[in-house]
């Protein structure tokens, strides 16, 4: 019989580990805590830096799944314990699995935008986030509470990133370029709305990265303004006026928008931390998963048998959590080879 | 003396506001000089610009600030500033964005003669 695995988060990196563990000769348990699989990619109309559609690279993913995979959705792991050198997987609904080893792909939350109060969110009509203008792409409508379509919008990075009052000192990574896919998206959605960025630093870190960066300014005209928003307003219009500074100008500036949204960040979502305290593992002071070596043993954790794959040990793009993924089921093989050499 | 007021001196003065209002500000100079040259949408902000020039050198002239002041509508005092410019083209030479910084200047002269303020 051949050895089991418990996969927990049916996301990228779940599906993604699934399907490589299985083409090793595993057989798999994936639970998802959701009725689908897909996890966050399943909100996401466009994917960057090619804007290709998220539905794409899910059903590739899905596509991938073979019958060593067993799919367990809408159950929510609260609870894995080590039974005599096995572990035990179990959900609030008392579903019950055993494996011999864990993967952990659990993945992150999103950075609850009403927390940054002096932006607006939850509060004025037309402050919005990127998770609220994907599915506003999705729905194929972009308007302002009123129906009417905007003039103007803004783009405010790093909310919730990069940011200690928020409680959150690291950068997320992914939300610099989401942000000039999107404001490129709403050029082609309304070519006569002006777009503003609002900047700390430009984190293009991926290929392709720059180039869209590039064309966002050459073809589509989108501003870039360094500068971090301290607050906004509405006015008696319901127009947003934003209060940032210049800072290449070394002046504060004033602007009002139509439409403001927020790049929200990554967090570690709360099951990460609970399933982690309770066996013990550590989360870091950003509060994801630490890897047994950050370089060399990225997937592994300090307890024999449980590993790690995707953004539950950090901010990542897609392509690295599918890499990570697979390099997790590799971590895996090798881990039982190792313990099958020695006994 | 009735019906008079004494002039009284605080020491107090009014400054103006620093802050851009980039609502109430008109950017006719910028939408001139923009359409005239594309490639300023290109601009980072590196300031690779500023740091080879010549004129820099000497004066506070500063093409990459130039290029947001424009772009904001701050054009007080342009004219002035553009003048430091001697046209001598290394800062297109240095431009790791290809933005055409000679021809900026140029149109920027000829957008502020043809009375667009």
């Amino acid at each position: 019989m051949s050895r089991k695995i418990a996969v927990i988060g049916g996301g990228a990196a779940g599906l993604e580990a699934s399907s490589a563990l299985a083409s090793l000769g595993f057989r798999v348990v994936l639970v998802e805590k959701e009725d689908e699989t897909g996890g966050h990619i399943k909100n996401w109309h466009a994917l960057f830096p090619n804007r290709r559609p998220g539905t794409e690279v899910l059903q590739a993913l899905r596509s991938k799944l073979s019958k060593e995979v067993e799919l367990f959705s809408g159950k929510t792991v609260t609870e894995i314990k080590q039974v005599q050198g096995r572990f035990e997987v179990g959900s609030a609904d008392g579903w019950k699995a055993e494996a011999d080893a864990v993967l952990l792909t659990t993945g992150f939350s999103l950075f609850n935008a009403s927390k940054k109060e002096e932006y607006g969110y939850g509060i004025y009509d037309n402050v919005i986030t990127s998770a609220d203008l994907e599915s506003a792409f999705s729905a194929g409508k972009i308007t302002m509470k009123n129906g009417e379509q905007p003039k103007r919008i803004g783009f405010v990075h790093c909310v919730g990133s990069r940011d200690e009052k928020a409680g959150n000192i690291y950068c997320s990574k992914v939300c610099c370029v989401t942000a000039v896919k999107q404001a490129i998206e709403v050029k082609q959605f309304l070519p006569e709305c002006e777009v503003f960025c609002f900047y700390m630093d430009m984190r293009m870190f991926g290929r392709h990265y720059e180039e869209l960066y590039k064309e966002a300014q050459e073809k589509y005209y989108i501003q870039f303004i360094r500068g971090r928003l301290s607050e906004s307003t509405e006015d008696h219009t319901g127009k947003i006026i934003l209060k940032v500074e210049d800072t290449l100008l070394g002046k504060p500036l004033k602007i009002g928008v139509d439409m403001l949204v927020l790049m929200v960040g990554m967090e570690s979502p709360d099951i990460t931390r609970k399933l982690g305290s309770e066996l013990g593992l550590l989360n870091d002071s950003d509060r994801f998963l630490v890897s047994a070596d950050q370089h060399i043993s990225a997937n592994v954790s300090e307890i024999p048998g449980l590993f790690f794959a995707g953004t539950c040990t950090g901010p990542k793009n897609i392509a690295d959590t599918l890499a990570d993924a697979r390099s997790a089921a590799l971590a895996i093989a090798g881990y039982f080879e190792n313990n099958s050499n020695r006994s | 003396m009735a019906g008079t007021v004494e002039k009284v001196r605080f020491g107090f003065s009014v400054n103006k506001d620093r802050q851009i209002d980039y609502d109430a500000n008109l950017k006719d100079i910028a939408d001139i000089v923009l359409k005239a040259e594309p490639t300023i949408n290109l601009c980072i902000s590196c300031g690779t610009c500023a740091s080879t020039c010549t004129a820099g050198q000497f004066t506070d002239f500063s093409l990459r600030k130039m290029i947001l002041l424009v772009r904001r509508g701050e054009t007080k005092g342009l004219e002035n500033e553009i003048s430091k410019c001697m046209l001598c083209g290394k800062c297109q030479l240095a431009c790791p964005r290809g933005v055409s910084t000679r021809n900026l200047i140029l149109q920027i002269h000829k957008a502020l003669k043809t009375g667009a303020l």
